[in-house]
């Protein structure tokens, strides 16, 4: 009985969410008197996932799997729960995490969980806190199956040094068919993504215009963050559907959300309220976002935002 | 073409949260429930291979009575029958189970889910219901063309979009750019009536066990009041998010 972990990576480079998944597993297992064992896909720098806990990790080294699959990511994970006799499997919340859940879990008969933002209230029955009705509650979950399936929420737990290290374990099983191939991918290369960001900085109908999106771009870039939008900027066609955040879009549940020019719609709140720190800044006091924010500035994002860009900028070069 | 469109009926966007029963139960006081948003474009969709292709649409949704009017409201936007599985969903595996014998049974080529519930946020019974059925699926899916039995598709990714080939048997986990948020329909008086007409058949569910169950609900810890910065003083907002919220 162990537990696993899948340890996501992008061009061979782990991404911060599975060190952070890896520092989850490592504290279930701790409860459950266990170890963790991490499933890491044409990865680099292997040993690195010990400090975080785990004390194993299987290496998958196979051209099959460059671009991500859902199908053949799913039986490589499969594979090595059995191997494992892996009695939780711990994933993150990205889009390919999530994509590939529920089809590990049907394979391996366990019970999933999405969205669990905390560890195991209770290991028998095991029971879980998840986020439902789009971050508006929490629905405290049990899986009743021998194996389980818990995706972390992204930042959620935090990452946890424990300064121990890995053996690593080649691992190569056989893969199905794709049934579903790549035929080209669209993305900005050396962006911050909205999912792995640790701040996003938003635009709303308030900035009256694509033009005027370098503010929202500048002060991003002043904070290593990704940028986002309102559902009608995107309607708009001011910026891609992919920057779309709320409940119809995508979710955010980063460290720091700064909105400008957003009134604070109860469906743009449901989708960002994960975040933990919020900042607005509008022009109309009464506008719903400031009883959702921790700080606010009453006023005119085109003055505001160019100063507290500086601001920021300075801040950073001195703490550089 | 025949394509079935899974139907959550959930509350609507702007519904009050709240738990009855110690908190074991959601509390539908006062609360409109609406398609799930996600399924409303794979609805409007499926409308469009069925006018442009040909194509037969049914909608199933797994639920008690109470869904029957969500139901209808797409047999008004113009789906052709309906079904309904007489079990309260309250597993997403449950349900992925449900749909697979309704799939299997109907022979259906194509199936439409969302990307996910609004309510449930589970992302899991159209992946589930894939595997189960050995089809294809793709999620995330803001864009879908068929052309016999091969598909093209564009799915979101985190940070951009990818476009991949597959083919049907196929499940599509959609959203909204599947069609634009001007696209979607809502129902006119000739739909409504003509839906009224539509058969909607009731299942009795085959025997599953759930492999999950929300056992209690929370709401979050009510929020402290904004501090509030002014415009002329941003040093102190840079000084609150470094000493303060530590986030900078
Ligand atoms: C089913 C459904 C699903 C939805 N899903 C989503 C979703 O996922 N995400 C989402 O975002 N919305 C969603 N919406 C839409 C939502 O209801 C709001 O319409 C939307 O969030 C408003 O966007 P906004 O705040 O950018 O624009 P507005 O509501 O127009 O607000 C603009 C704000 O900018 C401020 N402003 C104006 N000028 C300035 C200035 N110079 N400086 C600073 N501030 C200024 C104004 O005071 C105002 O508060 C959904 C709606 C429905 C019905
Ligand atoms: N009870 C249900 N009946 C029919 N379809 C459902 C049901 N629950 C979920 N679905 C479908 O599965 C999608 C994802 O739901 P979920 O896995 O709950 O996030 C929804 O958008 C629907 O298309």
């Amino acid at each position: 009985m162990s537990v696993l972990v899948y340890t996501e990576s992008e061009k061979g480079k782990f991404k911060k969410a599975a060190f952070e998944a890896v520092s989850y597993a490592k504290a279930i297992a701790d409860e459950m008197g266990s170890n963790v064992t991490a499933i890491a896909i044409n990865a680099n720098d292997l040993e690195s996932l010990g400090n975080y806990g785990a004390s194993k990790v299987l290496e998958v080294a196979d051209n099959n799997l460059d671009v991500f699959n859902a199908k053949t990511y799913a039986a490589v994970i499969e594979a090595a729960a059995k191997q494992e006799n892996a009695s939780v499997i711990v994933i993150s919340s990205s889009a390919d995490s999530k994509y590939l859940a529920p089809l590990l879990a049907v394979g391996l008969e366990a019970g999933y969980v999405s969205n669990v933002v905390e560890t195991p209230s209770n290991l028998s029955p095991f029971t879980v806190k998840r986020t439902a009705f789009t971050n508006k509650a929490f629905a405290n979950t049990k899986i009743t199956t021998d194996k389980k399936i818990v995706g972390l929420s992204n930042n959620s737990f935090g990452l946890v040094e424990s300064g121990g290290s890995a053996s690593v374990e080649a691992f190569s099983p056989t893969l199905p068919e794709s049934g579903v191939t790549v035929e080209s991918v669209d993305k900005a290369i050396g962006k911050v993504t909205i999912a792995d960001a640790e701040v996003v900085v938003s635009g709303g109908r308030g900035l009256k215009g694509p033009e005027n999106w370098h503010l929202v771009e500048n002060l991003a870039e002043v904070l290593g963050a990704a940028t986002a939008c309102s559902k009608p900027v995107s309607d708009l066609g001011w910026r891609s559907h992919g920057e779309h955040v709320g409940q119809t879009g995508k979710p955010v549940a980063t460290n720091l959300y700064i909105a400008i020019g957003i009134s604070g719609a109860i469906q743009h709140l449901a989708g960002i309220s994960a975040s933990k720190v919020k900042v607005v800044i509008n022009t109309d006091p009464e506008a719903p976002f400031f009883k959702a924010a921790d700080y606010g500035i009453v006023g005119d994002a085109f003055e505001v935002v160019p100063k507290l860009t500086e601001k920021l900028k300075a801040f950073k070069d001195q703490n550089a | 073409m025949k394509i079935l469109v899974c139907i959550s009926h959930v509350p609507d966007t702007t519904s009050k949260i709240n738990f009855t029963d110690g908190d074991t139960k959601f509390d539908t006081n006062g609360v409109q429930y609406v398609i799930n948003p996600n399924d409303e474009f794979g609805l409007t969709r499926a409308m469009w291979f069925k006018e442009k292709q040909g194509a037969s649409v049914d909608v199933v949704n797994v639920g008690g009575a109470e869904t029957e009017p969500t139901l209808r409201k797409a047999l008004a936007i113009g789906a052709d029958a309906a079904i309904r599985v007489n079990i309260e969903a309250t597993d997403g595996f449950a349900v992925a189970k449900q749909l697979a014998n309704v799939v299997q049974n109907g022979g259906y080529d194509l199936v439409i889910a969302g990307r996910e519930s609004i309510d449930y946020n589970g992302a899991m019974v159209p992946g589930m219901l894939a595997t189960l059925i050995g089809a294809n699926f793709v999620t995330n899916c803001i864009s879908l063309e068929i052309e016999g039995t091969s598909a093209k598709a564009v799915r979101e990714i985190d940070g951009g979009k990818e476009t991949v080939n597959t083919s049907l048997p196929l499940v599509i986990g959609g959203q909204k750019g599947l069609v634009e948020e001007s696209d979607l329909r809502i129902p006119n008086m000739r739909g409504i009536m003509m839906a009224r007409k539509k058969p909607l058949t009731v299942l009795e569910p085959v025997n599953v066990i759930a492999e999950t169950k929300a056992v209690s609900y929370e709401k979050p810890a009510p929020k402290g009041a904004v501090k509030l910065v002014d415009a002329d003083n941003i040093d102190e907002l840079v000084n609150l998010l470094h000493n303060e919220a530590k986030v900078i």
